[in-house]
């Protein structure tokens, strides 16, 4: 059994069966990260560099300790302390790197579909960190993942994703991946966040309204307002989109039942999540983060012989 | 297909290495059973089961382990894993690592590394169901041994377990 691609640049590419395999093995490397020594060798002599073209911390920390987990040898690169900024154009940058016998990327970039090229033009194994406005791959396994352990499974899962939507690849990648294992999604937010037409390009409800969403599901996966995507105003403050949409504690306790709340972070505290409901016990928002390590560590792994 | 253990012999092989374990292991106290991962379970399960009838009222201490992150092989062929479920520490500890068939001696390599993520063992010793004998490509050999037998390369060990594949069985298939 193996994975039905070479690289992993979205979960739209992805069988039913790849996203079982995955988080299948995440699930043994969560048991790795339990023991008192936290490594194993499977990776040795496989080099991966990471190659963040945009900033990001959970994510890098979060690919750098699986690789290291792993026994790889990494290689960073953020692209302002690079030649980037003299001009140099992006498959240039790769080629360079990939000269010096790499067998594996891993891309963070704005420009949606970037990892897509490079995965024309190069011999490596790509991995999606995120590109722009489409895909997060990783992130859609881990929420999978951590939705999956707290609730027992995915099959008829009730999964409310509220925000911007919009502008967000970490949707899109959640939307794709719990379509395919057999979720029901309801996408919620002011209408000009969320896309005309989802409803029949992805199969999702859409719904304008926060309270009749959080009554309709199990888990709500909470997502920042990318302002730096926007180069519009879409709406008309951040303190009405979170009178509107913003998610306190009041709410939760007027609910008939207790949900999942989750976040893929960085949260803005008070717009979308009061603290009181990101740091409550509902909040599985820390077990996603660990969640991240034993994801990443299994599609490295998945992955690193796919490309001889 | 040559029957290398019947039923009877089968259980009466798993009796005999129950014994012999206890015998190096006279109260169990420090001593802890790691059966590996696949088909090593279906040997230690029914291993820890007789030590307990021939010894009440001990705890055993029983964890298994699956070897796939060691191997040394990921370039060529891709394993997937199996779960691992070791919930104490091994420092300190006497280990008797259980497989079905030694053959090559690799799995066994892959697992002493595993091993030393749990902690440091005071030692580890060896029992296998079937030993291959003359096949090593490490220098490897089991403490407790069910049955030794000679075969050629093309040839293949097969083990049968009634939970599994509905009868108790050794066979070598040509």
């Amino acid at each position: 059994m193996s994975l039905s691609t070479k690289h992993l640049l979205g979960i739209r590419d992805l069988k039913k069966e790849d996203i079982s395999l995955i988080l299948q093995t995440a699930e043994q490397f969560k048991e790795v990260l339990q023991r008192p020594v936290k490594k194993v060798p499977s990776l040795r002599d496989i080099v991966v560099v990471n190659l963040f073209f945009e900033n990001s911390t959970r994510t890098r920390i979060s690919f750098e300790l699986a690789e290291k987990r792993l026994s790889a040898d990494t290689v960073n690169f953020t692209a302002s302390s690079s030649s980037v900024s003299k001009g140099e154009t992006l498959l240039d940058t790769v080629n360079n790197i990939l000269s010096m016998k790499v067998d594996m990327v891993v891309m963070r970039h704005s420009a949606s579909g970037a990892p897509h090229f490079l995965a024309n033009h190069i011999p490596a194994a790509i991995i999606n960190a995120g590109d722009g406005i489409n895909e997060h791959p990783t992130q859609g396994l881990l929420d999978a993942l951590s939705i999956k352990e707290k609730t027992g499974s995915l099959e008829g899962r009730k999964v409310a994703i509220i925000g911007d939507i919009m502008h967000s690849r970490v949707a899109q990648s959640n939307i794709y991946l719990l379509k395919k294992m057999g979720a029901e999604v309801t996408v919620c937010g002011p209408p000009t966040l969320i896309p005309k037409y989802i409803s029949q390009a992805l199969g999702v409800n859409v719904s304008y309204h926060l309270r009749e969403t959080l009554e309709w599901c199990d888990v709500a996966n909470v997502l920042r307002i990318q302002l730096e995507r926007q180069n519009q105003v879409l709406f008309s403050s951040l303190r009405e989109y979170s009178l509107a949409y913003g998610i306190n504690r009041q709410m939760l306790d007027s609910l008939h039942k207790e949900i999942v709340i989750m976040h893929p972070g960085p949260i803005n505290r008070g717009v979308e999540l009061d603290s009181d409901v990101a740091d409550s016990k509902q909040s599985i928002i820390l077990q996603q983060v660990e969640n991240g390590v034993a994801v990443r560590m299994a599609v490295l792994y998945l992955l690193a012989n796919r490309n001889n | 297909m040559k029957l290398i253990l019947s039923e009877q012999q089968l259980s009466i092989t798993i009796r005999r290495l129950a014994s012999q374990v206890l015998e190096n292991n006279d109260s169990f106290s420090n001593t802890v059973i790691i059966g590996l991962q696949p088909r090593g379970i279906y040997v230690s399960d029914r291993l820890v089961n007789e030590i307990k009838k021939q010894l009440p009222g001990v705890a055993v201490q029983y964890g298994k382990l699956d070897i796939t992150f060691y191997r040394d092989d990921i370039r060529k062929e891709l394993h997937i894993a199996n779960q691992t479920d070791i919930p104490f520490s091994l420092e300190g500890k006497k280990i008797v690592l259980v497989d079905d068939v030694l053959y090559t001696g690799r799995t066994i390599r892959a697992a002493l590394d595993a091993i030393l993520a749990f902690g440091r063992p005071e030692n580890v010793e060896l029992c296998v169901l079937i030993d291959r004998r003359f096949s090593r490509q490490f220098p490897i050999q089991p403490d407790y041994t069910g049955k030794a037998i000679d075969s050629i390369i093309s040839q293949k060990v097969k083990v049968f377990w009634k939970e599994k594949d509905g009868k108790d069985e050794v066979a070598l298939l040509e």
